[in-house]
């Protein structure tokens, strides 16, 4: 390991030359994000990995030694905080790979001619550098996953509002399918809405859902049946025609359930059970 | 698979299907299932300790706390000594009854759960596990 | 053994339900309440279980049968303040209870009970 002490030397000796030359790689790679990360920003950035970078290298080139941790570990908060900016995997893995041609010069100029020597340096430095961006990678990949996990709760609390129409009237408009976790939220969202506001009518919306199969009636069936249990009764509107075809093909029996084609005849329906009536105001 | 908390209560009156659900809703609310959930597991514990306590002579609930790493969950297990069950894909049917009653028990505490395994042999008594998951 | 009130409101009883309903109080409940609507002469039941946290099928059958009893004494049966996690729990287990008449609090099953009175009476008088 002669060499690499020579090369850890090197490295922390000349840390601002490698910087100077890694920003330029960097830079002028075509996967910089210059629309998502200020230059001055990713100067920062690179100089603390660099120092962490020398320090380890100092002490082994086997980045599965302990030594290696703190440079792991900013390596992971780098590239989460890629993936939160949406980066692509490889715009976040271009930050070590661009660390190679510096390194390689730097071995170059301080070997010299020693062909045997500058080939087994390169190896090691290729090997670690490999590793680093494969430890890059899977962090990235893993921040991604938990973005994707998040997003889909979001995705089911934001795709379920229940908005309230007039005194006792709500309504729940459906977009996308029904599945049963998502029944559950669906059920648990209307029912309490219907607690807090004390409505009589709850108008069930499915312009948005693109399919209706055995499956996805039951789920509608039984939140109609868990708001009737309340004390609220339901209205579903949105049947479109091919919809209506379906539910009558397979046999689905709605007949127990109020229907509607459009969530304007359900409000109107609405409207009447409540004592309401809306009128156009007479010309002044 | 770590087993955070562990109880065993007898089933033999009607006072025991009351202690056994109090005892199902303590343990769904130190795990932090929702509302929803809690009610489901509590309603099926109820539905299972009743046919242990009605139709197997008595029995016992055994509760569980678990953790499998990645998630957390009750499991309750009831076990009688009763006359067993000789057709269980029957039992298991709606509105299936030997007693006059609505035929749900079983069927029913299916669909309030994430996992249900039930073991019977005539002459062998019932095991019923049931589990849900946060 | 701890007994469920059954207090009279007018024309109508009104039962609260605060007690983690125990097989034998049901029972009970069921014999007092039948014994009442025809001494009272009550024309409706109003069931608040808003207090009730877990109805399994046997307490289900329990409404339901107080529910069809009543009607058989002609007096109409309300079940009223079912909380929204007993509701989910009921539908998933698979009893809907059709037959049953429902609302959202006391005041709403009162205003509905009134209105079933009004038709019934008016349905009378006209033939």
């Amino acid at each position: 390991m002669g060499q690499n002490m020579q090369m850890a030397e090197e490295i922390r000796n000349r840390q601002d030359v490698i910087l100077k030359d890694w920003m330029a790689y960097q830079l002028s790679a075509l996967t910089l994000r210059r629309d998502l990360l200020k230059e001055s920003e990713l100067r920062d950035t690179a100089r603390r990995f660099l120092e962490l970078f020398s320090e380890a290298f100092a002490t082994t080139a086997d980045s599965s030694s302990p030594a290696w941790k703190p440079v792991k570990d900013n390596l992971a908060e780098i590239s989460k905080q890629r993936a939160l900016l949406g980066f692509s995997p490889s715009e976040t893995a271009t930050f070590i790979f661009s660390l190679k041609q510096p390194l390689f010069d730097l071995a170059q100029q301080s070997i010299g001619q020693d062909v045997k020597r500058l080939a087994e340096v390169f190896w090691d430095l290729t090997t670690l550098l490999d590793k680093l961006g494969l430890h890059t990678t899977e962090v990235y990949q893993e921040s991604r996953e938990g973005i994707i996990h998040r997003q889909q709760q979001e995705l089911m609390e934001l795709s379920t509002p229940v908005v309230q129409l007039w005194d006792e009237v709500l309504a729940l408009p459906l977009i996308g399918t029904l599945d049963s976790a998502r029944t559950q939220v669906v059920m648990e969202n209307l029912l309490q809405r219907v607690v807090e506001t004390g409505a009589r009518i709850a108008i069930i919306d499915i312009t948005g859902v693109p399919t209706v199969d055995t499956l996805v009636a039951q789920h509608l069936m039984k939140t109609v049946a868990a708001t009737r249990l309340m004390g609220a009764d339901c209205i579903i509107s949105g049947i479109r025609p091919q919809i209506a075809q379906t539910i009558v093909h397979l046999g689905v029996n709605l007949n127990d359930i109020v229907t509607k084609a459009t969530l304007a005849d359900a409000f109107h329906v609405a409207l009447q059970r409540v004592g309401a009536t809306v009128s156009k105001a007479a010309p002044a | 698979m770590a087993v955070l908390r562990d109880e065993l209560i007898g089933l033999r009156s009607m006072d025991d299907i009351i202690k056994a659900r109090q005892l199902v809703r303590e343990c769904a609310i130190f795990l932090g299932l929702s509302l929803v959930d809690q009610t489901k597991i509590v309603t099926a514990a109820s539905e299972l300790a009743r046919n242990a306590v009605v139709h197997g002579g008595g029995g016992e609930m055994r509760l569980q706390a678990l953790n499998d790493g990645s998630r957390r969950g009750v499991k309750a297990v009831f076990v009688d000594n009763g006359p067993g069950i000789a057709d269980i894909e029957l039992a298991m049917k709606d509105g299936y009854t030997t007693r006059g009653g609505l035929g749900l028990g079983l069927s029913g505490s299916k669909r309030l759960v994430n996992e249900f395994d039930i073991e019977s042999k005539p002459g062998k008594g019932t095991t019923v596990s049931i589990v849900r998951w946060k | 053994m701890e007994r469920i009130p059954i207090l009279k409101m007018g024309p109508y009883l009104l039962v609260t339900i605060q007690v983690d309903m125990h097989d034998r109080v049901a029972m009970t409940l069921q014999d007092e309440l039948t014994e009442r609507i025809v001494s009272e002469r009550a024309q409706g039941v109003l069931l608040d279980i808003s207090s009730v946290d877990v109805v399994d099928s046997f307490i289900g059958r329990m409404i339901g049968n107080i529910a069809s009893m009543s009607k058989v004494l002609d007096a109409e049966t309300v079940v009223v303040g079912m909380r929204p996690a007993v509701a989910i729990t009921l539908v998933e287990l698979g009893l809907a209870l059709p037959s049953i008449k429902t609302a959202l609090n006391v005041d709403a099953g009162m205003t509905l009970l009134k209105a079933a009175r009004k038709t019934s009476t008016n349905g009378r008088a006209s033939r």
